[in-house]
């Protein structure tokens, strides 16, 4: 059963790992991977803020299915996806997702596979702010759909 | 008096349509996702921007994902919106 939130706030990436290996000895590893918010320049401007905006109810749907996905192709012993909503600055974390299983390569490989799914299966949508005041929706990109389908 | 559809739009579509959530009656002949489309394209500029490329515009019915043939029945929720960009 997968940990599963959508938030405004920060998450603490030690609590989360901690949190899903206590009292247990059974996992040998953990996949993590955190996600920030970049300042992509473009020619200009540089990207100051994001706004993340999501659909409530769909958005905990698709990500459990995401990760009741990843538990079907890999024995995982745990999972956290923690996605963030919001305005965020340059530099702020934005998505967690762990995967523990009882060696790495299951951990490794399904930890790839839910952010590849989630960039392109949950439904949020990015807004950046750049520093010369202007604004526009990030487009999705081809090679994230490409990055989903190799699973 | 069949119960009404819940329309629901994301990002840039909610932007040029102007409302995030409406109510409708679903009209005499709109039985599919497509021809929901068609039928709010015609509704006036924002909805016409909104949906001008089709290709650049997703649905879900009651919340999961659906493609432009699948089914609408009275009381379904259906949200508009581009492709994902999360992560």
């Amino acid at each position: 059963m997968a940990r599963i939130k959508v938030q405004t706030e920060d998450f603490e990436i030690g609590a989360e790992l901690a949190a899903m290996t206590a009292g247990r000895t059974d996992i040998g590893g953990i996949g993590c991977f955190v996600g920030l918010v970049r300042d992509n320049a473009v020619v200009g401007a540089s990207v100051v803020a994001m706004t993340l905006e999501h659909y409530p109810g769909m958005t905990e749907r698709a990500i459990a299915q995401i990760a009741e996905a990843a538990e079907l192709r890999w024995a995982l012993l745990g999972c956290t996806v923690i996605h963030r909503v919001g305005r965020l600055v340059a530099g702020d974390n934005i998505v967690l997702v762990l995967a523990a299983a009882a060696h790495r390569q299951a951990a490794l490989d399904a930890t790839a596979f839910l952010i590849d799914w989630l960039k392109t299966k949950a439904p949020f949508w990015k807004r950046e702010e750049f520093s010369d005041g202007s604004g526009t929706w990030v487009e999705a990109k081809a090679a994230d759909e490409s990055a989903a389908a190799r699973w | 008096m069949s119960k009404p559809i819940t329309l629901l739009y994301f990002a840039w579509l909610r932007e040029r349509i102007g409302t995030s959530e409406e109510s409708l009656a679903l009209p005499d002949g709109v039985a599919t996702v497509a021809a929901l489309v068609r039928f709010l394209a015609a509704r006036g500029p924002g909805y016409a921007a909104a949906f001008q490329n089709r290709n650049t515009v997703r649905c879900a019915v009651n919340q999961a994902f659906a493609d432009p043939q699948a089914p609408l029945q009275p009381g379904d929720e259906v949200a508009f919106f581009p492709p994902v960009t999360g992560g």
